[in-house]
């Protein structure tokens, strides 16, 4: 075990070749960019043994990952924002041919207008692609999650692929401290991909071919099931690796002193780290609060949601994303949850940090402030709120 | 699942249809039409090539042609893709082959005029700029066929097509000169009336590396309106008359191929109109539009000439 210090970006680089991926195809786009240099670095310099193809377009970056990986190669790729929305038929694509590719998406806001700067509204665009969608809280979780990724995607179970996402500049071009395991471990967890369906022409297999309605929905429901598979496998998978490595990201959601909390804070990626620094102020002022950040938005953590919800009276649920016409998809999914359970708490949700803005821990503060008014009242005045809208 | 094995296919040049291999690679009851030229194509490429062949293919009419799951009309291994991606996949299968060693597969990206002209345009020069080690085959039958033949890039000027129901006002995009832009190894055209001549293009493309991009007319009975006896017959015309021209660019030279490099001479060419008075797609062409189909083939074909005799 090796500890650098080093960007998201770099981090993320170093797990593609610590999983030893045999075909990266990718095209630069702001802020991914530093991913697919460091890749570029490595690979020339022969640091990884890989096939790099730079593509001339996201579309084609993964329809390039999709044939790669039929051939028989652990594929990784990388994208941001606008790469992403290119890229939508052919992650349909990847998803419904059961590859198990595994992608960062270095989360970025939507244009118009230009924005470079951090939001979920790209990956959360794609939550029905069928793709397994992780999220990280700092650079470590981005290199395990992106090996465990691997390990979850290639499980004859599960075969799908994985977006591993992290926030823009603020994980992808900030340095942390990063523990880098052993090769020979990495190896060990992760062993060579055995692609169980392969175009092979000692095997000739037609991949894709029409399917008419009376068989489409069966292909669709052992999507479904897959994802269902991935559900029970997240948790173990993480597990595994706590055990081989020492650090675990708690599975479907990372909680923060959740167990006696009357109000706790949902939230997903960096956000959620402030969230533990708002606890720790609002525990010293007395309440009784605390943090669950949800690492894994599809499969979505529906029991694990449940539980913390148990015993707390609020939900305070913070989303870096806006679905137009409706609210955070966050908070969406959290009262889908807790619909017809007869102890759901009360839940309500902020739209907060789109584009980049900052979310401060003092912001999440103010939020809980008004999340505890209506604990009082006994009812939630405001179902949205835009969080610090200039007035 | 049908399987051939084993089946070893002469790859050195044939001379006459006898010597294609007995084997067939393309199974009767697929769902082409009567008289598809791209089923022929498909048919004939697969004799050139062999069992050791991938085919990538985007939606079009070969994506329906091979029939529906769990059935499939190819006994290579096919892989089927989005509309604007066959490069790009290929690109894919190509790098993973190489990372594995797998060196004796032939990848080929099997798509239609639409899927390569025009959609697919953007993922197959991405391909060639790249030296991607593939072949591309468009076989072109000059509209979106298998969505019920609505106007491509490759549509004639004056063809009626769903889209153009007067009359497309824009003449034939001319992609293999665009390829040969991109200093590939090996461009050539092609016709299924000239079978020979096709498995031949085939045969040599396989023998470079990099690049190589082949685009076969294949004349469509439904598109085009004529009776469905007469595909072979279609095509043949579309060479004589030098609508439609044989060529190969190889290594960067041109050359015209038999028999279109007879017909440099003007007077050796049939007239344009045995040719689109046979189709019903040209049913509505005024004499105007006949001498400006005229005007566009005499001046492609000045084309030709430069190049073939290099001035």
């Amino acid at each position: 075990m090796q500890t650098i210090i080093e960007t998201g970006n770099k981090v993320a680089g170093l797990a593609c070749k610590a999983a030893r991926a045999d075909v990266i195809a990718a095209y630069p786009i702001t802020p991914q960019t530093t991913v697919v240099e460091q890749i570029a670095d490595l690979v020339e310099s022969g640091q990884l043994d890989a096939k790099y193809i730079r593509v001339e377009s996201e579309h084609s970056a993964m329809a390039a990952c999709i044939g790669a990986a039929v051939g028989g190669a652990r594929t990784f790729t990388a994208t941001s924002s606008h790469g992403l929305a290119l890229m939508h038929e052919m992650l349909h694509w990847a998803s419904a041919s059961r590859l198990p590719i595994v992608m960062a998406v270095v989360n970025r806001a939507m244009g118009p207008s230009w924005n470079i700067w951090a939001d979920f509204s790209d990956s959360l665009s794609q939550r029905d692609t069928g793709w397994i969608q992780f999220y990280c809280a700092d650079n470590q979780e981005i290199f395990d999650t992106i090996i465990q990724a691997y390990k979850l995607c290639e499980d004859s179970r599960v075969f799908m692929p994985a977006m591993v996402c992290f926030e823009g500049f603020i994980l992808s071009h900030t340095s942390m401290p990063v523990q880098i395991p052993e090769q020979k471990d990495v190896d060990d967890f992760l062993p060579k991909y055995n692609p169980p369906w392969l175009i092979d022409v000692d095997n000739p297999v037609t991949h894709g071919a029409i399917v008419y309605p009376e068989w489409y929905m069966e292909f669709r429901y052992f999507m479904y099931e897959a994802l269902e598979n991935a559900r029970k496998l997240i948790p173990e998978i993480d597990r595994e690796y706590g055990k081989k490595f020492g650090i675990s990201h708690g599975g479907h959601i990372e909680e923060y002193r959740c167990e006696d909390a009357d109000n706790i804070i949902l939230s997903m990626g960096t956000i959620s780290s402030e969230a533990k620094l708002a606890v720790d102020n609002l525990r010293k002022q007395g309440q009784k609060i605390g943090a669950a950040r949800v690492r894994v938005f599809r499969p979505f953590p529906k029991d694990e949601i449940a539980r913390i919800a148990k015993n707390a009276q609020m939900l305070t649920v913070i989303d870096r994303q806006i679905s137009y016409g409706m609210e955070g998809p966050l908070h969406t999914e959290t009262k889908a949850t807790l619909y017809s359970r007869t102890d759901s708490p009360l839940v309500a949700g902020f739209i907060a940090g789109l584009g980049g803005r900052d979310v401060t821990v003092h912001d999440i503060e103010t939020m809980t402030k008004k999340t505890y008014q209506y604990l009082q009242a006994g009812k939630v005045e405001q179902e949205v709120q835009w969080y610090g809208l200039r007035e | 699942m049908v399987r051939i094995k084993g089946v070893k296919s002469s790859m050195t040049t044939a001379t006459t249809i006898k010597e294609l291999p007995k084997e067939e690679y393309w199974f009767p009851g697929n769902a082409s039409c009567a008289g598809c030229g791209a089923a022929i194509a498909i048919r004939l490429a697969q004799k050139a090539l062999g069992q050791r062949t991938v085919f990538v293919v985007p939606a079009c009419c070969t994506s329906v042609i091979q029939s529906a799951f769990p059935f499939s009309a190819f006994a290579t291994p096919c892989l089927n893709i989005a509309f604007e991606a066959a490069a790009a996949a290929a690109s894919g299968v190509v790098a993973a082959y190489e990372k594995r060693g797998v060196k004796d597969v032939t990848v080929m990206a099997w798509a239609g005029d639409g899927g390569t002209v025009d959609i697919g345009l953007q993922s197959l020069s991405g391909a060639a700029e790249r030296g991607t080690n593939f072949i591309y085959v468009c076989y072109d039958n000059e509209a979106y066929g298998n969505t019920g033949f609505q106007r491509s890039g490759s549509s004639p000027f004056g063809s009626q097509t769903t889209t153009t129901p007067t009359g497309k006002r824009e003449h034939k995009k001319n992609v293999p000169m665009i390829m040969a832009a991109h200093d590939i190894p090996y461009v050539a055209t092609a016709c299924i009336s000239y079978p020979i001549d096709f498995v031949n293009k085939l045969r040599k493309a396989k023998t470079f590396t990099g690049t190589k991009y082949i685009q076969i007319l294949t004349p469509c009975p439904p598109g085009w309106r004529y009776s469905t006896e007469k595909t072979v017959e279609m095509g043949r015309l579309a060479v004589q008359t030098g609508i439609w021209a044989l060529y190969e660019i190889e290594q960067g030279k041109f050359r015209l191929n038999p028999p279109s490099a007879g017909l440099i001479d003007k007077s050796k060419r049939k007239p344009i109109e045995d040719y689109v008075k046979a189709q019903g797609r040209f049913g509505q062409l005024s004499p105007s539009d006949v001498a400006e189909l005229k005007r566009w083939v005499d001046e492609t074909w000045e084309n030709y000439k430069r190049q073939q005799f290099n001035v």
